[in-house]
This record gives structure tokens, sequence and C-alpha cells, in this order.
């Protein structure tokens, strides 16, 4: 009969709808607690390792032993801390000119029409795509033209082919989505390109800014392959390939505590870069500009 | 203050011809009200007066003086946006001020001209409020105090008030109304709004596809517009339309159409081709079945409380709204039913949709069916 299939469902008890809620709330928080500790606990294991002296490396207990003798020799070691140097002088220059390069051809890409401005969308987009490898040997010969073969400014010319593709394709999106009407009355008060861009656009853009360069500054930062092959000395190393080239004491002995001492410190300062500008990454600042 | 004047200006986006041989000229001192349907051109023309949007052909001036390449920044035009477009990260006093900031005016002098428009629009209370803070009546004070503030020449308005709630905007209205006639300056003024239009106007343009339909003060555009587009436009509710056939007999067009039209009208020259002609919805009575100069079926009826509105099909389908002085009795609702009009309510067009001029008093009783 049609009564029969038109009537409601039996209507289910309260309490089942709250027991419901907290079973789910429950698998939520276990399968949050999964990835924690999944992306967390190499972080842990080189903490734990890089506290252990000699045999106590060879036991795979999950506390750490609070040693910290192999922190105090990173301290001591001048070529370790000139490397940290030398990593943060090519992230630090690699972010910052891969923003500006990234505004400036965003804004062009973003807001001027110009026929070619798909052809040369893809094209940025066509650089990224060649693994390392590939641009090694090409680059090694551009570096040599320039005559910047084993300097820690090879590495910022090298990282920039990695970085100002994601960060135009980034900031173009920002800027084609921003709202026309501001940028027009930022003309009718008056305003050149110039001041659209530093008092208008750029503080708008804090958050993309601050993705796209904590984004950059990792790759920078991380780099090996490039960094290896463009540095000859050890002076002009970066953190990445001066652990990779720690020696130990001896030839038998393989350093073990002191590069996992090395690789928290060296994650340390990644740590505070996205502590600092996660603060600016709220979304919705652009919210009140239009109608809300 | 100063007067704008456009000449054979068009502008095109790719092969798509947006606004197609503009004349216009608007008196210093004048409140102009573009009006037309969504998609007719009416924001791209006020932004080609702006300096925003460049005119593929034509010149653009203001005070007299050809603008037509000035940059926006250098017209003495003030623009309001429909979406308000306020600086979402500066604070109600910078967002009013930034035009005199860029101007490298001195930081007090600014301050203070702030401070006036600020009490001048009532939001001297929000000065340090970020956007995203302010209800939408007062973005939109804020948005008129950025225009303000810089005491220009001309106001564009492009749609204002469209993103507020009709109290509001009624209020907003008033209020407009009243800083155009203090400041007495320039202002065009884009809208969709019937009312707004009517009310705030001096002169209305009517667009439609880019063209200039009539331009003309909401009076003359209600009482004699040029064509049936212009006399379906203004008005609300809209004109009643009827397509007849018209037998030319001397003077007189005899007008024959669905409901048992009977209309002869007088039309001076031969030949006058009337193809359809319009009655407002306040210039039709209801009488009873058999009277009248049209049949129809009265099929509803709207009690706003304060006016009633009839819907009659007629026998071809169409539907007539009348301005009723009274709601009808409920029984009359579905029955057969005449409208009657005086002859000289009546608006005559041509297939092409130019009106038919029928001068008032010159209208013939029609033969009787
Ligand atoms: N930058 C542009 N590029 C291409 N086409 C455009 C551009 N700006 C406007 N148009 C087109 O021009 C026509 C008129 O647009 P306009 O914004 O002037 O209409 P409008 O009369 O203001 O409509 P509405 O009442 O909906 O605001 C539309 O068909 C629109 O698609
Ligand atoms: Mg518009």
């Amino acid at each position: 009969m049609d009564t029969a299939t038109l009537s409601r469902p039996l209507r289910k008890p309260s309490s089942f709808h709250r027991a419901k809620r907290r079973i789910v709330r429950g698998l939520q928080i276990f399968a949050l607690l999964l990835v924690l500790v999944y992306t967390l606990f190499p972080y842990y294991w080189a903490f734990v390792s890089s506290t252990k002296q000699g045999a106590a490396l060879y036991h795979s207990a999950l506390v750490p032993a609070l040693d910290f003798t192999y922190y105090r020799q990173l301290i001591d070691n001048p070529i370790f801390m000139g490397s940290l140097l030398n990593s943060a002088y090519v992230a630090v220059c690699t972010t910052f000119l891969s923003l500006v390069i990234g505004v400036s051809a965003a804004y062009a890409l973003g807001r001027i029409e110009f026929p070619q401005r798909r052809a040369v969308l893809m094209i940025v987009l066509m650089i990224s795509i060649f693994p390392q490898v590939v641009v090694l040997s090409g680059m090694f010969e551009l570096i040599n033209w320039f005559g910047l073969f084993n300097r820690p400014s090879a590495l910022i010319l090298t990282y920039l082919l990695s970085t100002v593709p994601f960060t135009t394709w980034i900031l173009t999106t920002f800027i084609r989505e921003f709202p026309r009407e501001l940028e027009e009355a930022a003309i009718i008060d008056g305003c050149s390109h110039f001041r659209i861009l530093t008092k208008i656009l750029l503080p708008l853009m804090g958050p993309s800014l601050a993705s796209t360069g904590i984004l950059a500054f990792i790759l920078a930062w991380n780099e090996f392959l490039f960094a290896l092959t463009f540095t000859l000395t050890d002076e002009n190393r970066t953190v990445p390939v001066a652990i990779g080239l720690i020696a130990g004491t001896s030839r038998y002995e393989y350093p073990f505590g002191q590069i996992m001492a090395a690789s928290v410190t060296v994650t340390l300062p990644l740590i505070a870069v996205v502590l600092v500008f996660q603060r600016r990454i709220v979304a919705g600042l652009t919210a009140g500009a239009v109608k809300g | 203050m100063a007067s704008v004047s456009l000449h054979a200006v068009s502008k095109s986006f790719g092969t798509h011809a947006v606004i197609q041989g503009v004349e216009l000229q608007i008196d210093d001192g004048e409140f102009v009200v573009f009006v037309g349907p969504s998609g007719c051109g009416k924001s791209t023309l006020l932004r080609i007066v702006a300096g925003l949007v460049a005119p593929s052909s034509g010149i653009v001036a203001i005070g007299g003086d050809d603008v037509t390449d000035v940059p926006a920044s250098r017209r003495g035009v003030a623009f309001v946006f429909q979406s308000y477009a306020l600086y979402p990260h500066m604070s109600v006093a910078r967002n009013i001020g930034f035009a005199l900031e860029t101007l490298g005016m001195a930081r007090d002098a600014v301050s203070q001209k702030v401070l006036g428009v600020a009490r001048m629009l009532k939001v001297d209370h929000l000065m340090d409020r970020r956007p995203r803070e302010l209800s939408g009546g007062q973005r939109q004070r804020v948005a008129i105090g950025r225009a303000l503030v810089r005491q220009p020449e001309i106001f564009l308005f492009d749609e204002p008030l469209s993103n507020l709630d009709s109290d509001l905007r009624m209020e907003m209205r008033l209020e407009i109304a009243r800083l155009h006639t203090e400041l007495k300056t320039t202002m065009i003024y884009v809208t969709h709004d019937q009312s707004e239009a009517m009310t705030l106007a001096d002169r209305i343009v009517v667009l439609n596809q880019g063209r200039v339909e009539q331009v003309g003060t909401p009076q003359q555009l209600y009482h004699a517009p040029d064509n049936r587009f212009v006399a379906g436009f203004i008005g609300s509710p809209r004109m009643n339309f009827l397509n007849v056939s018209s037998r030319q007999e001397g003077e007189v067009a005899v007008l024959t159409g669905a409901g048992n039209l009977s209309l002869a009208l007088t039309t001076g020259d031969a030949q006058s081709g009337i193809a359809e002609i319009g009655i407002r919805p306040e210039a039709l009575r209801l009488v009873a079945e058999g009277e009248g100069r049209i049949a129809c079926i009265l099929e509803r009826v709207e009690d706003l409380g304060h006016e009633h509105f009839g819907y009659c099909r007629i026998s071809d389908g169409t539907v007539w709204v009348i301005r009723l002085p009274q709601a009808p009795l409920p029984d009359r609702i579905g029955k057969p039913a005449g409208l009657d009009f005086a002859g000289s309510a009546v608006y005559a067009f041509a297939a092409d949709g130019r009106r038919v001029a029928v001068g008032a008093g010159h209208v013939a009783e029609g033969p009787q069916p």
C-alpha cells in the first residue's frame, strides 16, 4: 500500500544519536593520533638516537637518554656552524627573490590581458616538471659561465628554477581572484601601480605570501643534489650536504649520533619559520571588502 | 562641478559591442540616472566616464575638456561601487582618507577632513573599525564618505544600494538625494530600481543593448515614451501590451485584436502601421462582462493593503495587470469581465517598436461587436 511506503522510518531515540556522535568523535581523534604518530615518529626517533652514546644506539629504546654530547660537539664544529649560515643565506635569499619575482610575474599574468598569457603560464609550469637530474649538467655549465662555481650564490640561482614556478602559480591564482573593484577604487583614489601593489595588494596578500614563502624556504633549506654538485669545499656547503659528509673519528665508525643531532638541529629553524609565519596564514582577510 | 559629454562613444570587448555610439550631454549639477536591463552596458558606460575603461572610439569630455585619454585619478571623479570596495585591511578613517594620503596631504589636515565627512555621514563613531566589522548600510556610508572627501566634480554611483535591504535602501536614497541638494555636484547614478530612478533623477537615460533608447525627465519617460522598449521599461507594474491589426480609414486607424478589442484612433497621417498598443495598469478600469473595450477573465487578485492588482487573461493568452481602487468581490475571480480605458491612455507602437503619435482627444469610438 501507498501508506506503507510513505510512512516515516521509526525515529531512533536521542540517546542513540548521542552515542553515535561520541563514537564518530572517538574515531576522528584516533585517526588524528595515527597521522600525528606517522609524521612525528621519525623526528622523535632522530632525537632519541641523537642523545644516546656508543653501544646504546643499537638498543631500540624509545626513551631519550638526554645526553647532549653530540650537540655540544656540533656547536664546537666551525664547519657545521658555517654551513648553517650558508643555508640561512641561501634559503632567505631564495625565498625573497622568488617572492619578488613571483609577485611581479603574478601581477602581470593575473591582471594584464595579453594574448600569450596562457602560453606563458604553461611554460612556467613546464619549467618545474623536469627532474633535477635532467637540468643538472646544463646548470653546471651555466654556473661555470657565470663564474659562480663553489659559491652559495650559485645555489640561489638554481633554486629559483624550482621555486619561482610554483610561487608564480599560486600568486597568480590569488591575484586573479582579487576583487577588481578594490584595485579600481585605488586607481580612482589616485594610486600608481606601485602604490596599489605596496599599499593594497601586498598587505592583503600576506597569507599567500607567507605560505608560498614557507614552501620556498623549506625547499631551499632541504635541497641536497644541487648543493652537493655545485659546492666543492667545506666552507661553502649547506647543511644537508654537510650532514651527509660528516665523517666519524675512524674509517670504521659511522657517526650515527652526530648525524642525528645535526638533523634535529637543522629542523629547528624550519619549525621556527613556520611558527612565526603561520599566524599570518589566516584566511578570510579579504572578507568584508565585498558584500558579506 | 562640471558637465559631462559623450560623443559617439563605443566600446567593444573583442567582437562583442557593448556600447554603441552613445551621444549624451549632462549639465553641471545635474542628477542623471542610467537604467536598463542587466547586461545593457550601464556599468561599462559609467566606467568609461570614470576612466576605468577606455572607449574603443569616441570622445569623453568633462567640463568642456576632452578627457578621453586622461587617467581616472586626474578626472576629478569619485566612484561608489556596488560592492563598496572598501580596503579590508584599513580602518574606516584610513579608508576615507586614503585618497588624501595618496595626494600627500599633511596628516592633521587629512584627519580633520575625514572627521568632517564622517560626521556628515554619521559614521564618526566607527572610525577605528575594519570594513568587515560594519553592517551593509555603514559600509555604504563609508564608501560614500571615501568619495565625498575628495570633493570631486562628478560623483559616479554604480548600483550603490542594491546590496541593502529595502528599508535601508529607502533611507540611503533620501540621504543621497539630500547630498545632491547640498553639494549640487554632478551625479551619475546606475540602477535597475525603478523607484530610485524615478525619485532621484533630474533626467533618466534608458539604455538597451549598448544604445541610448531615450533621455528625459522621469515624467517625460513615463508619459511620453519614444518607443515600446522605454514604455515597457519605465513604470511598475509595467505597461500592458497587446498585438493588434490595424486598418486605416482616412485619418482613423481601426484596431482589432484579441478579447474583442474595439478601438479606433485618430492618427493624422495615413498609414500609421500600428502593430501593438500599450496601456498602463493605472489607466484600466474593471467593468462588467460585455462592457468596456476588451473582454477578459479576471484570474487573480493581489491585495497589498494600500493597493490592489488584478491579473486579467485575454483570449490570446496575454495577461494584463490592472491597478484596482479596491479589492473586487471574491465571486468575481475566475469569471469573465471587461476592461475599459480612455482612448487617450492608449500608446500605439509600429512593428519596429517606434511609438506612433495618437494625440490625446483624437480618439474615435470604435465599432462595437
Ligand atoms: N571586462 C570585460 N570583458 C568582456 N566583456 C565585458 C567586460 N565587462 C563587461 N563586459 C560585457 O559587457 C556587457 C555589459 O556589461 P555591464 O557590466 O556594463 O552591464 P550592466 O548594464 O552594468 O549590467 P548589470 O545591470 O547586470 O550590472 C555584458 O554583456 C558583459 O558581459
Ligand atoms: Mg553593472
